[in-house]
């Protein structure tokens, strides 16, 4: 009962720092990802971990599948409803998750500031395609890794 | 608990879509189309229309080449994309529910409006008549 207690005050200071749940942590993807997801989402670019960007943007994209970002990914509407309620779930509640006015991970200010130290011809780069393409250099991307370590960037 | 729950019909609701359509087979989904154009699919106008630009930016062949019997790219974000023609990947065109849903997509993209059964039967016609 104590330690619950402590647990629930101290998590939301630690939250901060490491991931006390899932919702919390932008990078880490749940464990109950639909196959639908990684199937109908990964088909054009990686299918980005839900906690990047909070609810108001997933329904954006969500609601305007037949415009997305320059070319027309229309869903049926059951997926489109299946989808939405999970991306929904498991929105990022933090810091990092802003809703953009272009809907997009990469234009928001800390994406920006992480990524000032990658040259602007290197975004361009045929192995890599854009910024969009978080795989080219975290080769964890897909299971939410960004650390450090798994950084490299294509020549 | 409840939270679970939810994850679980979903998980099975998700796996259920996700196989909803049979496999029909490339000749059969061709046979389909033409019949409700009611019409004779024709490679030679299919590969026209595969090949040219309908008023946009794209041709299909921008992201699928042409023929399209090798690896294709998606023009914008540069992804890998598999042979359409039959001959030479296996699991090209034989569910209905797939095919529709890319020509809904990609006739958007290429003509600004959804294709016709006739355009998809000669596209069709086209990409079985290629060969080995
Ligand atoms: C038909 C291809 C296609 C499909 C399918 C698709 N996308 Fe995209 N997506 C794109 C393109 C193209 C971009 C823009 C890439 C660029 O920046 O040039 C994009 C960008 C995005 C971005 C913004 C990335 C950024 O810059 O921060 C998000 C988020 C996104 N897609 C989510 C999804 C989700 C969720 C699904 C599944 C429901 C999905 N996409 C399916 C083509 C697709
Ligand atoms: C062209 C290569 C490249 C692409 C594409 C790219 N990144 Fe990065 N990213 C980097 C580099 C380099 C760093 C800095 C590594 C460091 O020094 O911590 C970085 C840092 C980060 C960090 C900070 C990691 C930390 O521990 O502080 C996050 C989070 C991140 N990227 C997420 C993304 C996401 C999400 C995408 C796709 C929407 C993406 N990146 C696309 C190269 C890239
Ligand atoms: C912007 C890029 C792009 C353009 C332009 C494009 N396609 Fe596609 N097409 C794709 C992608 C990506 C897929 C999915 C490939 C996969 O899932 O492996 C696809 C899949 C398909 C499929 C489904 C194949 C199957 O096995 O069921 C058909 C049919 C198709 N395209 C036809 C067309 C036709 C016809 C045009 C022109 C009207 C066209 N495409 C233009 C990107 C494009």
């Amino acid at each position: 009962m104590k330690s619950a207690r402590l647990a629930a005050a101290l998590c939301p200071a630690l939250a901060l720092v490491f991931a006390c749940a899932a919702h919390a942590d932008g990078m880490a993807v749940p464990a109950h990802t639909p196959a639908a997801y990684t199937q109908e989402c990964s088909a054009c670019h990686t299918a980005y971990p839900p906690g990047l960007l909070p609810a108001a943007s997933w329904k954006r994209i969500m609601g305007s599948l037949d415009k997305h970002y320059g070319t027309d990914a229309s869903l049926d509407d059951k997926a489109v409803a299946e989808l939405s309620r999970w991306l929904q779930a498991n929105a990022g509640t933090y810091k990092r998750a802003v809703d953009t006015p272009d809907a997009r991970i990469t234009s928001a200010a800390w994406f920006v500031r992480k990524h000032r130290e990658v040259e602007a011809h290197t975004w361009k780069l045929r192995s890599g395609g854009g910024p969009f393409n978080c795989t080219a250099c975290h080769a964890g991307a897909v299971r939410g890794d960004f650390s450090e370590r798994n950084v490299r960037i294509p020549k | 608990m409840r939270k679970l729950l939810s994850c679980v019909t979903f998980a099975l609701c998700a796996a259920g879509f996700a196989s909803a359509t049979a496999a029909a087979g490339p000749a059969d989904l061709q046979a389909q189309y033409a019949a409700e154009a009611a019409i004779q699919p024709s490679a030679t106008r299919g590969e026209t229309f595969f090949t040219q630009k309908h008023g946009k930016e794209w041709s299909c062949s921008t992201c699928h080449g042409a023929p399209p019997v090798r690896d294709g790219e998606h023009v914008m974000t540069r992804k890998r994309i598999a042979p359409l023609a039959p001959a030479f990947n296996p699991e090209a065109l034989n569910d209905r529910a797939r095919a529709d849903k890319w020509f809904k997509r990609n006739c958007g993209d290429v003509l600004g409006r959804a294709c016709s059964p006739a355009e998809k039967a000669d596209v069709l016609a086209y990409l079985t008549g290629q060969r080995k």
